[in-house]
């Protein structure tokens, strides 16, 4: 199991690694915003990808459109700040599979993440 | 400025520290800053722009501020090194955030973080925008929350009268 993570906080990638290696996922790659990300996925082939969406350079938004827009089916969890709910609507509409709102417990990560893994197996 | 747009902040500081570091805020009573009120040592910084706009300012002492990043990322980092200030970042970006969402009726897009670290600096928002100061303790020690917004469209359509 592949993850990118995908924030531009070096605190919050380092939250959240810590959490998917609890869960036994420890083949992590990190990128530091929208563009980053971009450029990393072709070589890494992702099975998970964590997304904050306020970062400089290319926001999450714009990220999961492109990714999309290129044919790549990889679910996506934002992981974000962003708690409106029209936020978490435009996100599902750009392709995003499920949503965190930051601050997170590790249970309520871990628990998006399995549930977002097991809906894309059984699609 | 309307208690809607402090109270936000209030609940938002506390879920952010309750969340991600177990350590439950007191509150005290929020009063307006006087502008010529120093900040603390280490300050993050947020810019709010859309609906509602002005700047968000989280405030602690040197020695709380590292308490706090080291219960937050669970590593002892010293105030001068880079990671330090992405924490503290965090901290006032999950704080912003949170609040923003329980402004009802309104849209507002929060900038990415800054981070001013050194003894004696002061920050000025806007000069028309009265400045909050949400007074904040926890076990880590004292810091503040400093809410200068205003609501855009309320200043608009009072100086179209």
């Amino acid at each position: 199991m592949k993850v990118l993570l995908v924030d531009d906080s070096k605190t919050m990638r380092n939250i959240q690694r810590g959490i998917l290696g609890q869960l036994g996922y420890q083949e992590v790659e990190e990128a530091v915003d929208g563009q980053d990300a971009l450029d990393k996925v072709e070589a890494f082939q992702p099975n998970l990808i964590l997304l904050d969406w306020n970062m400089p350079n290319m926001d999450g938004l714009t990220f999961a459109k492109q990714y999309r827009g290129a044919g790549h089916r990889t679910p996506i969890i934002m992981v974000t700040t962003e708690a409106e709910k029209s936020r978490v609507v435009e996100a599902i509409k750009a392709g995003v599979n499920n949503y965190v709102v930051k601050p997170f417990t590790p249970n309520v990560l871990g628990e998006r993440i399995q549930e977002t893994l097991a809906r894309a197996k059984a699609a | 400025m309307s208690s809607a747009y402090i109270l936000p902040f209030v609940d938002s500081v506390n879920n952010v520290f309750e969340t991600m570091m177990q350590m439950p805020v007191t509150v005290g009573e929020p009063a307006i800053k006087p502008h010529d009120t120093p900040a603390d040592n280490v300050s993050g910084i947020i810019g709010m722009t859309g609906d509602v706009d002005g700047t968000v300012v989280l405030g602690f002492p040197t020695a709380t501020a590292e308490r706090c990043v080291a219960v937050f990322t669970g590593m002892e980092i010293n105030a001068d090194h880079e990671d330090f200030a992405d924490a503290i970042g965090e901290l006032v970006n999950m704080i912003s955030g949170g609040a923003k969402a329980k402004f009802v009726g309104k849209h507002a897009d929060i900038s990415c973080p800054s981070v001013v670290i050194g003894a004696g600096h002061s920050v000025f928002g806007r000069k028309d925008v009265k400045c909050v100061r949400i007074p904040c303790e926890c076990d880590l020690g004292e810091f503040f929350v400093d809410v200068a917004i205003r609501d855009s469209q309320e200043q608009s359509a009072a100086q179209a009268a």
